[in-house]
């Protein structure tokens, strides 16, 4: 009997380590399916399209996208780890999100509890005001903010989200008060800033690409210049410590091997290398970065330490 | 511009065959409750990506358009809008089918939606800028006043008891609100539950609170579902004309306000069938016949929301804003197809735009003829398929329909609970169109608020920010007029009698 049972154990090792790396390295062999918890047309589900091309190309297969929305991600997100577990099925994740979120009260998923396999993007916070605006640059916003307290609104999407962090943390890294006034979505915020419902936009540099002449970006914040905005400055060349925004990356469900998760990040940041790809990124506004899955934890534990900082600023963490 | 160029490219054979099979295609999906114009678009978007933009662009346009009216044909048949934006049509288009008219409202959604699509291209090619300033200028403050406005629609939605009617809509407005809040990220009325985190979809409620009573009914009563004449009257063309035509100014007003609405970008297709709803009614000489098939109403909603989708695109297209869901998802595909919108469309791009314009005003047309047919099959389907069919099938459609509009089972349980609910509050003479009136309504009008109470309060402006905006001003002096006209024109009548009598 228990020969017969360390045998089968054996089998199923060798089974195990037989298949275990090739199913791996074969990933993927049939299309895999990439949720968005957005909406379809918003900024995560345009990236995936314009990945779509270069995943094909590596791989000879395509994405199945579907939307799960609600919540601002955590009803996709509070799912993940019941789906299955076979590396065909990827999540889209959005980082601050995934911090703030489970700081904010019971949004059904802990950060921990989400397998982060790769980030592969960063929508770098902006700061905007109209065309017409009588503010012209940062030090005008920051004058005008410490002259009347309060009195400047500015709009943003939703609330403990990525254009809120952007806002807290600016305000309180100049010793300034500004109004903040959440909208849905990044289309009625837009159209708040155009028809001067409100001062100025917490917004990304997305909003920027898109709005060309009828914005004006006070500064970016990023590391360098975009190459799309050579005339735009970053918080930093302004004495700001203030690079981020909202990253967007991968996750799979937590019963994914380590070997299939590890494919998984490779063939993804092959993706950002491809030429294609990288041009209509830049042409958008994104910057592209490069955490694979090994550089994740160190990644996520910088970010998860500013995160906290941002939480007690908005009054998530007591 | 040049019209004839932009014409002849976009009528194309192969731009032709586009718009006929997206008409065909949207018709059909938006008839299926919870299958709505978005998805229908989000679905079909990757299928256009191997196609010039333009091209791609009418494909899109067709099922768009072919999707809102495709959602009056469960409206009428079957009490339960396919799509958001034929929520106004159950009121009528069902009445109108259970007294055996379905055939006649079916022919006049389709004028309708012809019509009211018509307008809304044309104003999409003509006077898509300032229409987009137009929509600029509207804030927080005019989309609470808005939203007031549409509420103000209960009085008319209320059969018999106005305090029911009201009654509802509050269970509405709290339905509404379930769910983390957009503004202040509250966690709401969720019970501590996974299933209403993300609050309560839209098309989940109307699935059911409409379509679940009438199965409930249908499966209770013995009577037929509808009532059929003897002898099937074709489409009754000469008919509907006539009463298309006695109706022309109710359509044209229709047609304009679902522009109007359309080019908001946080308004939409139901909205705007529902004050256009609200109009035709106050301005009708027989208010009291809406809601029990009047003709008049079936025109008013489907040209509104037809009128929408073109007018959505004013925003989409200039702006780089989209005005409504399905705008949002055509936007996305124009970015992955290298199509760039916003302020330099027009000028950089304006071959695809105006192949595309003309491409939306061709579908429309087309609409016409494909329309009448699919809705006379529509109908012959549903009167000649046996009670005992029908039921488990409108059952199947709306299980299936709501799982497919975020894959998830919870909103099947959401559904199933608010169907019952809905049922039971029918039965006390708690009508649904109320109900949904406030979850359609609800977060505009919470949203709008609650910023314009934040914007106002910023500089110490909250009685200017609320009252004093012209456009606000005017949307609430339209609501007063609404709200209080019908009680009015009542005591006016009484007193002309009464003076005749003394």
């Amino acid at each position: 009997m228990t020969t017969m049972l360390r045998l089968a154990a054996m089998a199923a090792l060798a089974v195990a380590v037989a298949t275990g790396p090739a199913m791996a390295a074969e990933w993927p062999d049939k299309d895999v399916t990439y949720i968005i918890p957005f909406n379809a047309g918003g900024e995560s589900d345009v990236t995936a399209r314009l990945q779509e091309p270069g995943f094909n190309k590596l791989t000879g297969k395509g994405f199945v996208i579907q939307y799960k929305t609600g919540a601002g991600g955590a009803a996709a997100w509070s799912q993940l780890n019941s789906l299955t577990a076979d590396g065909y099925t990827l999540m889209g994740i959005n980082l601050p999100h995934l911090f703030l979120q489970p700081m904010g009260g019971k949004v059904g998923y802990k950060t921990e509890d989400i397998t982060v396999v790769s980030v592969f993007q960063l929508t770098p916070h902006a700061l905007v005001v109209n065309a017409g605006s009588p503010i012209k640059t940062l030090e005008d916003y920051i004058a005008t903010a410490k002259a009347t307290p309060g009195a400047i609104t500015v709009a943003g999407t939703g609330t403990h989200s990525a254009n809120h962090v952007a806002q807290v943390s600016f305000d309180k890294a100049v010793g300034i008060t500004t109004t903040y006034i959440p909208f849905t979505g990044t289309g009625a915020t837009t159209a708040a800033l155009l028809g001067n419902q409100v001062k100025a936009q917490w917004a990304f540099t997305t909003v920027g690409a898109e709005q060309k002449d009828n914005v004006r970006m006070l500064a970016i914040a990023t590391e360098q210049r975009h190459p799309l905005f050579p005339d735009v400055p970053t918080f930093k060349e302004k004495g700001i410590d203030m690079v981020g925004g909202a990253y967007r990356g991968l996750a799979v469900p937590a019963g994914v091997p380590e070997e299939m998760r590890r494919r998984i990040s490779d063939v993804f940041m092959k993706v950002n290398g491809d030429p294609g790809f990288v041009a209509k990124m830049q042409e958008g506004g994104y910057v592209l970065v490069d955490v694979g899955y090994q550089d994740v934890p160190g990644f996520m534990g910088k970010l998860g330490a500013e995160s906290i900082e941002v939480g007690k600023a908005l009054g998530l963490v007591k | 511009m040049d019209t004839l160029p932009h014409l002849l490219a976009a009528l194309t054979p192969f731009n032709l065959l586009l718009a006929i099979g997206g008409v065909v295609a949207g018709t059909i999906i938006g008839a299926l409750p919870g299958l709505t114009a978005t998805m229908a678009i989000a679905i079909l978007t990757p299928l256009t990506f191997g196609i010039p933009p333009a091209s791609a662009l009418v494909a899109l346009g067709a099922i768009y358009t072919g999707a809102i009216y495709g959602g009056s044909y469960s409206a009428i048949l079957i009490n339960t809008p396919g799509t958001p934006s034929a929520i106004a049509t159950t009121f009528d288009g069902y009445p109108m089918a259970k007294r055996g008219d379905g055939d006649l409202a079916l022919t006049l959604a389709n004028f309708a939606s012809v019509g009211g699509g018509l307008v809304g291209a044309l104003f999409l090619l003509l006077l898509a800028p300032p229409l987009a300033q137009f929509a600029l200028a509207f804030g927080p403050v005019e989309y609470f006043w808005l939203a007031m406005l549409g509420l103000t629609l209960v009085s008319a939605l209320s059969d018999g008891s106005l305090l029911k009617g009201i009654i509802g809509c509050c269970i509405g407005l709290l339905i509404s609100m379930s769910g983390s809040a957009i503004v202040g990220g509250d966690i709401r009325f969720t019970f501590d539950s996974q299933a209403l985190l993300g609050g309560v979809n839209v098309v989940v409620a109307l699935i059911g609170l409409f379509c679940v009573p009438v199965l409930i009914d249908l499966v209770a009563t013995p009577d037929a579902h509808l009532k059929v004449g003897s002898v099937l009257r074709g489409f009754r063309l000469r008919e509907a004309l006539g009463i298309t035509w006695a109706g022309k100014w109710n359509l044209a007003r229709s047609s304009v306000i679902g522009t109007v609405i359309g080019v908001l970008p946080a308004a939409g297709g139901a909205i705007a069938s529902l004050v256009a709803y609200a109009e035709a009614r106050r301005a009708s000489g027989t208010p009291e016949r809406f809601g029990q098939g009047e003709p008049d109403g079936v025109i008013a909603t489907e040209s509104a929301n037809n009128a929408t989708v073109g007018a959505g695109f004013i925003p989409t297209l200039t702006l780089g804003i989209p005005g409504t869901p399905p705008d949002a998802v055509i936007l996305g595909a124009l970015l992955v197809h290298g199509v760039r919108t916003g302020p330099n469309l027009f000028s950089e791009q304006s071959q695809i735009v105006y192949t595309f314009m003309f491409g939306l005003l061709i579908a429309t047309v087309l609409m016409l003829p494909i329309g009448l047919l699919l809705g006379r099959y529509a109908f012959r389907t549903v009167i000649a398929v046996p009670k005992y069919v029908l039921a488990p099938m409108i059952g199947l459609m709306t299980i299936l329909g709501t799982y497919a509009i975020q894959n998830s089972l919870d909103d099947v349980a959401v559904m199933l609970g608010l169907g019952v609910g809905a049922w039971v509050l029918g039965r006390a003479g708690f009508g649904a169109a109320p109900i949904v009136l406030g979850v359609v309504l609800g977060p505009i009008a919470e949203q709008g608020f609650v910023q314009a109470w934040l914007i106002g309060g910023a500089t110490d402006e909250r009685f200017e920010t609320f009252f004093m905006r012209p456009i606000a001003a005017t949307i609430i002096v339209a609501a007063a007029i609404v709200a209080i006209y019908p009680v009015l024109a009542k005591r006016l009548k009484a007193r002309v009698r009464n003076s005749e009598n003394g």
